[in-house]
């Protein structure tokens, strides 16, 4: 068992960390994020740097890597919180190389790969998703209905109205596909999976952030002659996010190998990832805003940005809930199939 | 990243498994039978083991273990856990007696005490935990005072499992009074069949005695018992608390994962499975298992690519406990009220649990240790 990155891989984490330092920092973001706009310089440098096209095939031009590069990317983004549409676009291209025909394949993902076609996927319910992060940029949505069907559709067939969010560093809107589009493929959407691993990472991302900001910050901060961090109630706190940010570590990296090497597990593993991490995003990033006080709730602190990233990725393609739902139908079909042995006695 | 197993690996788990399954245990006594009858059963275990080199494979070649890689240990305790086997009846010894010996033994204690650990023929047990020190270990009290060429002790241990089965008590005592508290404290080899030491059982909520109380009245111990040199106990015993958690995680995880299958059928054959609460509840706890089984390889992984672990080390045994409560609070949910009965399993596994966040570090100690050593904060002030 080997959890530990390629060279390569490492690589791709080293370089993006830096550059998304640089060019993401926090008062860039706070800009972007005020004035409601992606930042067009930064997709700009993603795009010359092949970012968009990291996990699609090189036939359509893209990089032709794997959902663990890909997920590296997600994290990086999700810790930077770049501005930019880069999650909704990619999870949009997933699902088209994944589940779509040949032609909608051509069609989408050459623009998709070089990042000059922007993408969005989101859930609808008849033929309606209330919030499609990436929305407003889109030119192709993908619609995964809730029984899994997916839609394709350009954004000039679809019915599309800009949406404000409490997560005002990407854009959102709501999408009525009509009866207009095309059903995606046989359906199936085995993207779906490499999706919910997409945006667990991103939140990793996110949580990895706020432990960060807080341990700084509790290091720093003195209260009663001493450092607030080292009152249980606040250590302990910081140790609680540590659990649960390497706990959604752990089980996106278990997912996203499971999709890169083929395994059966993928669905299950999926769909532990996004339950361990939607739920571990939005206590972390809570608990962030609690242990920086007062001034974890100004405007000026930036904990926020996080805390609001958190509830909408945890939102995404469905909250804790709905994947824990998710993973008891599987274990109830294992264990209809499994024999029963050695149950304690009731 | 590759998480699957190596060949090598495969092979190592393989070739176990084929001997657990060729060498069935029999059935352990019956709870009449007692806890004597029941720990000859465990020390039987493991003379069959150790007949077939399985005792410790993590031990080196030369001291009769295997040269077993970290992952292969792993494997080795998944797979006791898998087969439904008990963990050989000299644990302490193989865990943790052993490998602090191989680390600051001379060559004649090396040579005297090992073979036996590995045989059964001495059980040992471990003196650290006293009445007034417990997470505090370092203040502890019970004083070895040296006469001539042996040492003479006095002083009270308590948590000492298995101690009226010992023979070798590893016992940390306070050797210089002027020091500073973790200084001053010498690691000994202890003999237990002596008039100055008395065992005296611990009856737990579970009503089962896994512990005892050592009571320790000029006990002698030769000079040549020391380990790691008068006045470097501390340092001895960090090695042992660290070779503690090791392996023994991955025991626990493949019995919480059992335990977890187990209710999870329970659940099924009752149609709770359809019912969104229990699902969610049954769903939760299959996540952290899987978060637990995660974390361990995780940690195993940073080490034997990196040569020291990821902040996960930390995590696994407080998630295992307190995983390991949830599951066995929800199984009474589940089983219903028979899962109350004295003597039932789930009864016992319930109360059992209880425990878990307490021995081998207290939930809230480890917590300290991921704040301070992992997060750098800053460490409270304690005298």
């Amino acid at each position: 068992m080997d959890f530990g990155l390629s060279e390569d891989q490492r690589e791709i984490q080293r370089t993006a960390r830096e550059l998304l330092a640089e060019r993401a920092r926090p008062e860039r973001v706070r800009e972007h994020a005020e004035a409601g706009r992606s930042d067009e310089a930064l997709w700009r440098e993603l795009r010359e740097l092949g970012w968009p096209g990291i996990g699609v095939s090189e036939r359509y031009g893209g990089q032709g890597l794997g959902q663990i590069e890909l997920s590296i990317l997600c994290e990086e983004l999700g810790r930077s919180l770049a501005p930019v549409p880069f999650l909704p676009s990619a999870l949009a291209a997933t699902v088209i190389e994944q589940d779509g025909s040949d032609a909608q394949r051509e069609r989408w993902l050459p623009g998709l790969a070089s990042g000059e076609t922007i993408g969005a996927l989101g859930s609808s319910v008849d033929g309606v998703a209330e919030l499609v992060i990436g929305g407003r940029e889109a030119s192709v949505f993908v619609l995964i209905h809730e029984d899994g069907a997916g839609r394709l559709l350009a954004a000039a067939d679809a019915d599309v109205s800009p949406v404000d969010t409490v997560d005002p560093t990407r854009s959102a809107a709501r999408v009525s596909a009509g009866g207009a589009g095309e059903e995606l493929g046989a359906g199936a959407c085995s993207g779906l999976g490499r999706s919910l691993v997409s945006v667990s990472s991103e939140l990793v991302g996110v949580c990895d952030r706020a432990l960060q900001m807080t341990v700084e910050y509790v290091k720093d901060r003195k209260q009663f002659g001493v450092p607030v961090g080292s009152f249980q109630a606040v250590s302990h706190r910081c140790a609680q996010m540590l659990m649960d940010t390497e706990r959604a570590r752990s089980t996106a990296a278990y997912a996203a190998w499971a999709a890169d090497s083929g395994s059966e597990q993928l669905a299950e593993a999926a769909a532990m990832a996004k339950a361990t991490a939607s739920d571990a995003g939005r206590e972390v990033t809570a608990s962030a805003i609690q242990a920086h006080g007062g001034i974890g709730f100004t405007w000026e602190a930036d904990v926020h940005w996080l805390y609001k990233r958190a509830q909408i990725d945890a939102a995404l393609l469905g909250g804790a809930k709905r994947h824990r739902a998710r993973l008891a139908e599987l274990l109830a079909r294992q264990t209809a199939l499994a024999p029963v042995e050695g149950a304690p006695a009731g | 990243m590759d998480l699957t197993f190596s060949p090598s690996e495969t092979a190592f788990r393989d070739e176990l498994r084929e001997w657990l399954a060729a060498n069935r245990l029999q059935d352990a006594p019956n709870g009449a039978a007692g806890e004597d009858a029941h720990y000859a059963w465990r020390r039987d275990w493991q003379r069959r083991l150790y007949d077939a080199g399985w005792a410790a494979p993590a031990w080196p070649v030369e001291y009769g273990g295997r040269g077993a890689t970290l992952s292969q240990s792993a494997i080795y305790f998944e797979e006791l856990g898998r087969a439904r086997v008990p963990l050989p009846a000299n644990v302490l010894g193989l865990l943790l007696g052993g490998p602090t010996l191989m680390t600051w033994g001379t060559p004649e204690q090396k040579e005297r005490y090992l073979p036996p650990i590995l045989s059964a023929e001495e059980i040992w047990c471990q003196g650290f935990s006293e009445p007034d020190a417990g997470s505090d270990l370092a203040a502890l009290k019970t004083r070895a005072v040296k006469r001539g060429h042996e040492w003479v002790v006095t002083g009270q241990k308590v948590w000492t499992s298995g101690a009226q089965y010992s023979k070798w008590c590893m016992l940390v005592a306070r050797t210089d009074t002027e020091m500073p508290k973790h200084k001053g404290l010498t690691y000994f080899l202890m003999d237990m069949e002596q008039d100055g030491v008395q065992v005296r059982p611990l009856r737990q909520i579970t009503g089962e005695s896994e512990f005892n109380e050592l009571f320790i009245e000029d006990a002698l111990i030769p000079d040549e018992n020391v380990v790691g040199g008068v006045g470097n106990g501390w340092k001895v015993a960090l090695t042992t608390l660290m070779n503690e958690r090791a392996g023994l995680g991955f025991a626990l995880q493949i019995r919480l994962r059992q335990l977890l299958d187990d209710l999870i059928a329970t659940a099924g054959r009752r149609g709770l499975l359809d019912d969104p609460l229990y699902a969610d509840a049954l769903a939760e706890l299959h996540m952290r298992t899987e978060s637990i089984r995660l974390l361990a390889w995780k940690g195993l992984s940073d080490v034997e690519r990196y040569g020291q672990p990821g902040p996960e080390g930390s995590l696994v045994k407080w998630l295992w406990s307190d995983t390991n409560q949830r599951l066995t609070q929800l199984a009474v949910d589940i089983v219903g009220p028979q899962a109350l009965t004295w003597g039932t399993s789930w009864s016992y596994e319930f109360l059992r649990a209880r425990g878990n966040s307490i021995e081998g570090g207290t939930t809230e100690v480890l917590k300290n240790i991921v704040a301070e050593r992992v997060l750098g904060l800053p460490r409270l002030k304690a005298g």
